[in-house]
């Protein structure tokens, strides 16, 4: 039963064979299993490649790929969407580019500390001295507040107003309603979390029940209740019984689920972080503000990035219960083409195809949170041991 | 004696920052409670559970105790809690059941065991369960054959009228899709934490029990599990929460349960505040259940140490 980090089959026939022998046929149990295993494999796949090629009917697929992809928007108006993909991997790109960036300038720093200049690499980062000076501030802002711009152009060019033609959401749907309603309420989810996770670890007892009570109760409850609410109650508990998007209400019950979630996964980072920081800060003169926003912080959501990115996945498979609401994000949009008469009872096609859009994402954002993982672990150690 | 300005003091700054907390809480739910209440005097609704007792008029598809649609729609939400509580506990130990054998084989010295476990986490990990509740019931049960002619496997007959156990008992092709999906996707987290504990348990511990004869099973079974057990039963507590709460899908797939009846009930009576509380009230209490029993069997595996 152990796991031992095996060596890859190299080309030689007896490597080949001996790895065979080790990995496959070590014993009768284990020669048993394996050819039960292929038996069984080949039966399946047999199967699955005959049904397929010979009885699915993949034009359910062809026909409706624009209905899967961004719904029911208007043909005309598709250019807004390209964009949008443009913007979204423009931003990407050039976050990437800018990790990188800053991974070799760490890399330089690290060099130089071992050549023995500290000094000179040590003036050059802090060469703004006092700590609440603006300048110093503005110059410590991470790109991200680039965001709130970038969101604020997508959502225009995705709805429209100001020049371009109106969208209704009742026009969004499939893949593009997915990412829109997962992208924002992360984005709307994620300052309420950290703030509940600072509330939670505050040392003020009223502070940190609110924060605690708040985030029990919302894990202690079903997302379909918390969307049920949403739906319901949402317009009843603002004044004037306003008429709320359909898209909005469930924005704003997933932004009330996600924050508890997003809190925890915070509040791990927090916690990792040594008492000594806050210490020595407090040591520099600096006040609890000033502290958790320069010092406490950037640590800590490091540290909690890839909680945060698993935290991401499961929200981008929770939307999936907006279709439950009668809205056409992509679990939705797969029910109402099978409401299709001419392909009633395609359900397998249709799902397995939606299926493997939902896992291409999660899966690549996965991958990508392990490999956050393993690099910024190493980062953080070294940070710490410094 | 010299006297620092108050905005200096720490003690000052506790206090107000408790009282700004208090406050705005206050204010929020005071707010709140203030358009509840005026929009649902304008709708002319008046809070109260007197509904609970007026007759449902709904039939329900599966029930454990008697139930008929002149009962009453208190009976009816109970008839959905006991639904709820069924499918929890089955798919409970069901995902355990598969979650361990996953995990184990995922640490399998066979490669081929090894990758078909990877395969299996990594799928189903990563789609939504409202999808494969969705597949399970119509692309899988409704296109089972019809009952006369069912796919036997194992004792077990499967049929678009849903699974014959071999001792004869009947289940629902609803109740089946649910259990299974629920029990297979919880048991893909179930099978990370597994491997992950017995990856947590030290290499002389399996060294030991080789040197002390004990036969691979054993190994196992003696020595690394009961260890792993410390590092597994946390976090395995909270995929039985989430299974109990992702339980709530059973709509999707047309299984009577807790929050598909409070949901008709709604649509029936437009009640929605009323629903909201029993609806949370009832889940918050199934999770602190669970969470009760997992810490007392938390406490019983853990390292008591001298």
């Amino acid at each position: 039963m152990t796991s031992k980090p095996l060596p890859r089959p190299s080309r030689s026939s007896a490597a080949i064979r001996h790895w065979l022998q080790r990995n496959l046929f070590n014993g009768w149990f284990n020669s048993l299993l394996t050819i039960g295993l292929l038996i069984l494999i080949g039966w399946t796949a047999t199967n699955l490649i005959r049904w397929a090629t010979t009885q699915a009917q993949w034009i359910v697929i062809t026909t409706n790929l624009r209905l899967i992809l961004v719904g029911r928007y208007p043909v005309d108006q598709l250019w807004r969407v390209w964009t949008v993909l443009a913007i979204v991997l423009g931003l990407i790109g050039f976050w990437v580019s800018k990790g990188r960036g800053q991974k070799a300038k760490d890399r330089k720093i690290e060099e130089q500390e071992r050549a023995g200049a500290e000094e000179q690499g040590s003036q050059e980062d802090f060469d703004i001295a006092s700590p609440s000076s603006p300048v110093f501030l503005l110059s410590r802002l991470h790109p991200i507040t680039l965001l709130p711009l970038a969101f604020l152009l997508i959502l225009w060019l995705l709805g429209g107003g100001l020049g371009l033609p109106r969208v209704g959401t009742n026009l969004w749907g499939g893949l593009l309603l997915t990412l829109v309603v997962a992208i924002i309420s992360t984005v709307l989810a994620f300052p309420l979390g950290v703030l509940l996770a600072l509330g939670r670890q505050s040392s003020l007892p009223v502070v940190q029940g609110f924060s605690t009570l708040y985030i029990e109760l919302m894990r202690g409850l079903p997302l379909i209740g918390i969307l049920f609410m949403a739906q319901m109650m949402l317009p009843l508990v603002l004044p004037g019984q306003p008429n709320i998007d359909r898209v909005v209400r469930a924005i704003a019950g997933l932004v009330l689920f996600n924050a508890a979630y997003l809190a925890e996964s915070v509040r791990g980072g927090l916690q990792s972080i040594p008492r000594g920081q806050t210490e020595a800060a407090r040591a520099l003169g600096f006040n609890l503000p000033l502290t958790l926003y320069l010092i406490i912080l950037p640590q800590a959501l490091r540290i909690a990035i890839p909680a945060i990115v698993g935290q991401f996945i499961s929200l981008f498979k929770d939307t999936s219960l907006l279709a439950l609401f009668a809205l056409l994000e992509l679990t939705g949009i797969a029910r109402s083409i099978l409401a299709q008469p001419q392909f009633l009872g395609r359900y397998a096609e249709v799902y397995l195809f939606v299926g493997l859009l939902y896992w291409a994402f999660c899966y690549t954002l996965s991958m990508l949170s392990r490999r956050l993982e393993s690099s910024g672990g190493s980062n953080h150690s070294r940070h710490t041991t410094r | 004696m010299r006297t620092s300005a108050l905005w200096r003091d720490v003690r000052f700054w506790r206090f107000a920052g408790q009282a700004i907390a208090v406050i705005f809480v206050l204010f929020l739910l005071g707010f709140l409670w203030a358009n509840l209440n005026r929009n649902l005097a304008q709708l002319g609704i008046r809070p109260s559970f007197r509904f609970l007792q007026s007759q449902a008029g709904f039939a329900i598809g599966e029930s454990l105790i008697p139930f008929q649609s002149s009962d009453s729609y208190g009976r009816a939400l109970l008839v959905g809690l006991l639904n709820s509580l069924l499918v929890i506990v089955t798919g409970i130990v069901v995902a355990t059941l598969v979650g361990v054998t996953a995990g184990l084989a995922r640490l399998s010295s066979n490669w081929l065991v090894r990758k078909l476990a990877l395969i299996y986490v990594e799928v189903l990990r990563n789609t939504p369960l409202l999808l494969q509740l969705f597949f399970w019931y119509f692309a899988v049960f409704l296109s089972l054959p019809k009952p006369d002619n069912p796919v036997r496997w194992l004792g077990f007959n499967f049929s678009n009228n849903g699974i014959t156990l071999p001792g004869g008992l009947q289940l629902s092709p609803e109740f089946s899709a649910l259990l299974l999906g629920l029990a297979i996707y919880t048991a893909t987290f179930i099978a990370e934490i597994v491997r992950g504990g017995i990856q947590s348990v030290p290499k002389g511990q399996w060294e030991a029990a080789q040197s002390l004869g004990l036969k691979p099973a054993q190994r196992m079974r003696l020595v690394i599990f009961p260890q792993a057990l410390r590092a597994i039963v946390p976090p395995l507590g909270n995929q039985y929460l989430n299974l109990a709460k992702n339980s709530s899908l059973a709509i999707a797939v047309g299984y009577p349960d807790l929050y598909a009846v409070a949901s008709t009930t709604f649509n029936q009576t437009g009640r929605a505040v009323e629903i909201m509380v029993l609806i949370s009230l009832t889940y918050l209490t199934i999770s602190l259940l669970i969470s009760l029993l997992l810490n007392l069997y938390n406490r019983r595996v853990q390292l008591v140490e001298r």
